[in-house]
């Protein structure tokens, strides 16, 4: 991925106030103008919003300043010479959204709001493009902490025990809370640093085992997700009614789910076609009937791969 | 393309996740079974489906997709809508059919998974 690609990225995710400069200069509008040349030369800046009391009611720049000059006007009010009602641009909006506000009125610096109205920061390109590298620097440097991390993490582990175990009990036909098991085993395994490609695998085959039991399991079971270095071994486990014919089971579209579970969209058939499609190893087991057991372990290579290459520590 | 811009273009009514409307969406995939949905769709896909029970939304952020427009005027039930709240889900609702939905959606060049 090239840094432009990138950068456009980051303009979609980083925030305005994450660029912008804070608790910015302000004058008020009784400020003459040849009191605001000394303010604007004491702190370097071009321009800046006029306050009264906590209210924003316009912005003045080096422009006007200049024109204040050439017409023999530095005793005039900021408040005569000012721009009022300036477009101000929100805090909490994305960066990618400031960016077309510039390209659309060719102003210099936006007065930054909070959704009260409240003056907090004010936007020049500089603090855009500033804000967006350093954002990006961050981004290479998170990267390389996660990937110490990673293998920290699994240095200590090995030494002392050698995985790490979620378990997560699933009740039979509750759709509502269904999807948890899930989520906390993506999640752990975000937290890791694991790649997105081996997360999503990970989460559709434990999904997948998790509405198993909330669907056919007449007591419901449990799901344990176990994370070893190299691979994560998901376990579903319940204490029946078990699968009478697994073959059967496994072809794509066969179900025995009820029609009323069905019209929910679950109990298509393709519960079991899809672990198995994610799963490196799936072995599920139904012995007499009485309970079922199904095991899945997805391998994670080419994180450590590239985690324990003890060349490539550079990145610049 | 961003979901507002998809939710402007199509009237959308947002019931859940206004503040995620700058997501991109990266393609489009239709249907109401949730082990389809699971298999096909990828990250960032808008998801067309009636289905509105509080599944959707587990489904929906384990695959981190960018919305989920559920069509035909069905209303999802309270439970759906503060799970999606709780998950940064986006719910977008329209009286239309999937069809009609996904011809639109195309039409904006919104492309399938295929």
């Amino acid at each position: 991925m090239t840094d432009f690609t990138k950068l456009q990225e980051l303009a979609y995710e980083v925030r305005i106030e994450e660029v912008m400069t804070k608790s910015p200069v302000t004058v008020s509008p009784d400020t003459t103008m040849a009191e605001l040349r000394e303010i604007l030369r004491e702190h370097r800046i071009s321009g800046t919003p006029v306050v009264e009391g906590d209210r924003m009611v316009g912005i003045i720049s080096l422009e006007d300043l200049i024109k204040a000059l050439a017409n023999g006007a530095m005793s005039a009010r900021v408040g005569e010479r000012m721009t009022p009602d300036p477009v101000t641009v929100y805090a909490d909006e994305t960066v990618v959204k400031a960016v077309n506000t510039f390209a659309r009125y060719r102003f210099g610096r936006f007065p930054v709001v909070d959704r009260e109205g409240r003056l907090v920061g004010i936007l020049t390109r500089g603090d855009i493009v500033r804000g967006l590298l350093k954002q990006l620097e961050h981004e290479y440097h998170r990267e390389e902490m996660l990937r110490a991390r990673f293998n920290r993490f699994f240095d200590e582990l090995i030494a002392d025990i050698d995985s790490i175990v979620l378990r997560h009990e699933v009740k039979a036909r509750d759709f509502e809370h269904a999807g948890e098991a899930s989520s906390r085993v993506k999640r752990a395994l975000n937290r890791l640093g694991v790649t997105p490609q081996i997360v999503r695998r990970a989460a559709i085959a434990t999904y997948e085992l998790e509405i198993n039991i909330v669907i056919h399991a007449s007591e419901g079971g449990e799901i344990i997700a176990e994370i070893q270095p190299e691979k994560i071994i998901i376990r579903a486990v319940d204490t029946g009614p078990g699968i009478p014919d697994i073959e059967a089971a496994m072809q794509p579209g066969f179900s025995t789910a009820p029609e009323w579970i069905r019209e929910m969209g679950f109990g298509a058939g393709m519960g079991l076609v899809n672990v198995k499609r994610c799963a490196d190893e799936f072995l599920l087991e139904s012995p007499n009937g009485m309970w079922t057991s199904a095991k899945v372990v997805i391998y994670f290579p080419s994180f450590l791969e590239r985690a324990q290459d003890p060349d490539d520590t550079s990145r610049s | 393309m961003k979901l507002a811009e998809i939710c402007r273009a199509l009237s959308l009514e947002v019931q859940a996740g206004a503040e995620h409307l700058e997501r991109e969406v990266t393609g489009g995939y239709a249907s109401d079974l949730l082990s389809c949905v699971m298999a096909k769709a990828q990250a960032g896909n808008i998801w067309v489906t009636l289905q509105a029970h509080p599944n959707i939304v587990a489904v929906a952020s384990l695959l981190n997709l960018a919305g989920v427009i559920i069509t035909e005027g069905v209303v999802p039930d309270e439970s759906t809508v503060a799970k999606a709240k709780e998950e940064g889900v986006v719910l977008l609702l329209t009286p239309l059919t999937t069809f009609t939905i996904v011809g639109k959606l195309a039409a904006m060049g919104i492309a399938g998974v295929d």
